[in-house]
């Protein structure tokens, strides 16, 4: 079976990310890219069921600007077979993601969609979600073990309470949580290998979507900057600063 | 405008963070209809009742709302949606499952974790691991809003709301529960209580825990962990405080072995008071801390134990 690993590129996870002064947004200039932590879980995911002989051909696709490619390029390295990049300029909404990976699935058929839970810049854990709806498919979000057997995946979840599993008809959406696997490094000969497997460019036209922005961003700021720093010599002086100065015990 | 809050509760009681999100609910307009879906969940719903500013209480009660699957909730929140301009959830693994299908199905964008109601159709949400806060305007459509309970205070109790029961929608029968493996404590929930101690790496073991446990039980504190800790399997995923895990904002949080990392920062930089017990006086969950102990774990712990059993607690 197919499956469809949606990647997102965006600021490193150990970035510490400015504020424009003229609050339009996050200062992404000369700032390190990553593939989006959650999206190479994701990868990895596709990897190993493709080791285990459950999955043939792994689609790696991004919707973002030309320079995306490179993201791509890293999850062809990790053992993704092909590329799909669908360019878009400026910054994409969850839905309208949805809408685009919606209608490449409807192009590739693929089994399995294995997104991210989260895409650490925008902080939005929509876009698998919505995407089942798009496609009237069942949803195993925030995974930490998949199995993939009889025609059914079984899905393992990190809930607030604890874990609970579920068992999906496929075609089905996965999203990824932090504990489901380690996402492994490219070796020097796959990302040789890399270089030569093909990626196609596409527009959310091609897939009759419209990427104008459906949210108006009236301003990005700096959120209050907490006063911390003080310390404390010992024990003693801790339990009475809670108890008299904060009066939280 | 006419919302819609749905209620998270667990078929027996009614979550904190449905009272919470009731006060978001409220900023944007009324009358506030809360619907309960579940099973056996008749105590939940007339829990609901009590929250002031409830309009009416709608209970869909049916057993395939026990476990709340995002696919049969999505169907009957559409379903019911026609009647609102805005529907909210607070933004729990339970809402952030199912309200990004309903907003699909709406064809408009979920707003995710607000943290304030600017206005009518104006909110504010944190991004980049709530390094940056995003103020967005909604367009015409209906709203969908996931809410950060921790951000609103509580709404008071004394309404007296009436349930309407209400049927099943039809679900698109694509997946199925299998089974739950949920953490059991006596202690306070993480999400809501009023002390909480976590632990990170330098923990090191699922046993150097109990520390953290007596600390909690003199202060009937909730136990939460780092990432590294849950990695490291010292506790369970249900821990975890984050940009990824629980977010979190206690009257006091304490942070033993726990270097600050921003992901980590990101689920309890609005607790009121933090403490941070660490040996590595560089560590940066000092530049937050109201009161930093820069001390071995091994040592500082069991001489809080004893300094609090002296006083009492
Ligand atoms: C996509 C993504 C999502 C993430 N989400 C989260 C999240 O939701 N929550 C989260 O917490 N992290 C998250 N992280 C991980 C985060 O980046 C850090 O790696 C993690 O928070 C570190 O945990 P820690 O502080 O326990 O460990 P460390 O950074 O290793 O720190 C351990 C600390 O313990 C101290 N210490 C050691 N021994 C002792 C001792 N005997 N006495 C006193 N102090 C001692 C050390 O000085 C050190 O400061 C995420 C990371 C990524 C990439
Ligand atoms: N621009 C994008 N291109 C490809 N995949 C994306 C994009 N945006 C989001 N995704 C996928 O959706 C997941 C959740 O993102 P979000 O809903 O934005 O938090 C990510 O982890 C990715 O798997």
């Amino acid at each position: 079976m197919k499956v469809l690993v949606p990647i997102k590129r965006v600021v490193d996870y150990n970035v510490k990310i400015r504020v424009k002064a003229d609050q339009t947004g996050v200062d992404l200039a000369n700032v390190k890219m990553s593939m989006n932590p959650f999206d190479e879980i994701g990868v990895e995911e596709a990897i190993r069921l493709k080791e285990k002989g459950v999955v043939t051909e792994i689609i790696a696709v991004s919707v973002g600007p030309q320079a995306t490619q490179e993201t791509i390029r890293t999850a062809l390295a990790m053992g993704a077979d092909r590329g799909i990049l669908v360019k878009v300029d400026h910054e994409i909404e969850a839905l309208t993601v949805a809408k685009i990976l919606a209608g490449i699935a409807k192009a590739e058929q693929p089994q399995l969609i294995i997104l991210g839970k989260q895409a650490i810049d925008d902080d939005s854990n929509q876009t698998g979600q919505m995407l089942a709806q798009l496609l009237g498919w069942g949803q195993g979000t925030f995974a930490s073990k998949v199995v993939v057997e009889g025609g059914k995946a079984e899905v393992t979840r990190e809930v607030d309470g604890g874990l609970q599993t579920l068992r999906l008809n496929l075609p089905a959406i996965i999203t990824t949580d932090l504990r489901l696997n380690e996402p492994r490094y490219a070796s020097l000969p796959n990302i040789m290998k890399a270089k030569k497997k093909p990626i196609d460019e596409k527009s959310p036209a091609d897939y009759g979507v419209d990427p104008a922005p459906l949210l108006k961003v009236l301003k990005v700021t700096e959120p209050p900057k907490r006063k911390g720093g003080s310390k404390v010599k010992t024990v003693q002086e801790l339990v009475d600063k809670l108890k008299n100065e904060a009066g939280v015990i | 405008m006419a919302v819609l809050l749905i209620a998270e509760h667990d078929n027996t009681s009614l979550k904190d963070s449905t009272v919470k999100s009731m006060t978001a609910a409220k900023a944007l307009g009324s009358p506030v209809d809360i619907l309960v879906a579940g099973h056996n969940a008749k105590a939940v719903a007339d829990a609901a009742t009590k929250i002031a500013g409830a309009g009416k209480v709608l209970l869909a009660d049916d057993a395939q709302y026990a476990q709340q699957l995002a696919e049969n909730m999505a169907a009957l929140v559409v379903e019911l949606a026609g009647k609102y301009d805005a529907v909210l959830s607070p933004a729990s693994t339970s809402g952030k499952n199912f309200m990004p299908r309903v907003a699909a199905a709406l064809n408009v964008p979920q707003i995710s974790e607000i943290i304030s109601v600017d206005g009518p159709d104006t909110f504010t949400r944190p991004i980049y691991a709530g390094n940056a806060l995003q103020q967005v305007q909604a367009g015409a459509g209906k709203k969908v809003i996931t809410v950060r309970s921790t951000a609103f205070k509580a709404a008071e109790l004394n309404g007296s709301a009436a349930v309407e029961t209400i049927g099943a929608a039809k679900g698109p029968g694509v997946s199925e529960f299998v089974k739950d493996e949920l953490s059991k404590s006596e202690r306070p929930e993480l999400a809501s209580a009023r002390v909480v101690v976590s632990g990170g790496r330098g923990m090191q073991s699922g046993e150097n825990f109990h520390l953290l446990e007596k600390i909690a039980d003199r202060l009937k504190a909730a136990v939460g962990a780092s990432r590294a800790a849950v990695d490291a399997g010292f506790v369970p995923n249900d821990y975890q405080v984050g940009q990824t895990g629980k977010v979190v904002a206690p009257e006091l949080y304490i942070a033993v072995g726990i270097s600050g990392a921003i992901q980590h920062l990101a689920g309890m930089k609005d607790s009121k008071v933090i403490v941070a017990i660490n040996k590595d006086e560089e560590a940066p969950i000092f530049q937050v801390a109201d009161y930093g102990l820069v001390a071995d774990l091994f040592k500082a712990v069991p001489e809080l134990d004893d300094e609090l059993k002296k006083q009492g607690y």
